[in-house]
């Protein structure tokens, strides 16, 4: 969500630009339930998901997570270059279309405690899904935590500077 | 093949996991047009479960269900990942930082995550509201005044040349080396480790 969410805007308006979106069918669920499989077991065989990991980062004691993201960022942007340059479509024929992100004082404001929570936790959202299913079932409060904390901001998001 | 699932056991380099990471982008693209992003997810659960006439809740989340999809997939992924595929051997982390980490108190390599901290026995004690509660809700809160996490603004929004996701990723960044380097040692001494 790039830009600033005004409201009754679409929550996705601003990334995922597809016009008269519909939801998806189930079989179409199922298969990005399937992809998501593939990116919880990267994220565990990678260790990426590890607390330990995050404090290395953040002590600047291992090259491993800058190394993971630097590499995933250009992967991903040599990418969109090639669905650009070759005008490439969905499956479904759609033409694939990325909106710019609006820029926001709650990029920096959010962004920041966001850092802070994350060295907390050794987890962005993404990795907590995946320290769950590893086992670490406690980390469910931490993610009910986060959906308060989504809520909250929800709540207050037009008292808020934005 | 059991050789391929020996090695496939292994801890995977960051050379072999980031483009894995990174080809998530096209992947999400060509599949459906979805730009790759997880937080969105807990806004989806909050409009499912309580939106509260609030305008931020208030839309058709059914639309969205491929994010909630998405994150049950990888709830099970790393169930996969670590019952089916784990790692026989202890984490290797820095040794800088498992010094550093013992002066905090924090020695048990076992998993990847220390048991020290993350078990049930905390949850009602100053170290789960600490690193649960808290620590979620900065995850939870600060993510969605952002308007994206590590994969929305880090990965998907600089791997499409976005400036105001290199702004985010830099801001997530400073919070978390603030955290780590000035308020962790206090605050886990506080908490009783």
């Amino acid at each position: 969500m790039g830009t600033a969410v005004k409201k009754g805007e679409k929550p996705n308006a601003g990334i995922t630009p597809n016009k008269e979106q519909k939801g998806e069918s189930p079989l179409e669920l199922l298969m990005y339930l399937i992809i998501g499989v593939g990116f919880g077991i990267i994220f565990i065989k990678a260790e990426i998901v590890s607390w330990f990991r995050i404090q290395e980062m953040f002590r600047l004691q291992s090259f491993f997570m800058y190394g993971v993201i630097g590499s995933a960022v250009v992967v991903g942007a040599l990418s969109i270059q090639i669905i650009k340059w070759f005008n490439i479509k969905t499956i479904k024929g759609d033409k694939i279309i990325i909106l710019d992100k609006e820029f926001r004082k709650g990029q920096m404001i959010g962004g920041f405690i966001f850092g802070l929570g994350w060295a907390l936790t050794g987890a962005c959202p993404g990795p907590l899904f995946a320290q769950i299913g590893s086992g670490f079932t406690v980390i469910l409060v931490t993610l009910i935590s986060a959906v308060a904390g989504t809520w909250v901001y929800g709540r207050f998001s037009d008292k808020l500077p934005n | 093949m059991e050789q391929f699932i020996e090695w496939i056991k292994q801890p995977w380099p960051w050379w072999i996991a980031g483009p894995m990471i990174g080809l998530i982008v096209p992947t999400l693209l060509i599949v459906g047009g979805k730009a790759f992003g997880i937080s969105s997810s807990l806004r989806h659960v909050c409009a499912m479960c309580v939106p509260a006439n609030i305008p931020f809740f208030t839309y058709d989340w059914k639309k969205e269900l491929w994010n909630i999809a998405f994150v049950i997939g990888v709830t099970i992924g790393g169930f996969i990942g670590h019952y089916l595929l784990a790692n026989p051997e202890m984490i290797e982390v820095a040794e800088s930082t498992q010094r550093d980490l013992a002066a905090l108190g924090i020695t048990d390599y076992r998993s990847i995550m220390p048991h020290e901290i993350f078990n049930w026995e905390n949850l009602f004690t100053a170290k789960g509201l600490l690193f649960f509660v808290i620590g979620g809700f900065l995850v939870g809160f600060g993510t969605r005044y952002a308007g994206g996490c590590t994969s929305g603004h880090a990965i998907m929004g600089i791997s499409s040349l976005q400036w105001p996701s290199v702004v985010a990723t830099i801001f997530f960044m400073a919070g978390g080396f603030l955290m780590t380097q000035v308020f962790l040692g206090p605050l886990m001494k506080l908490v009783g480790f």
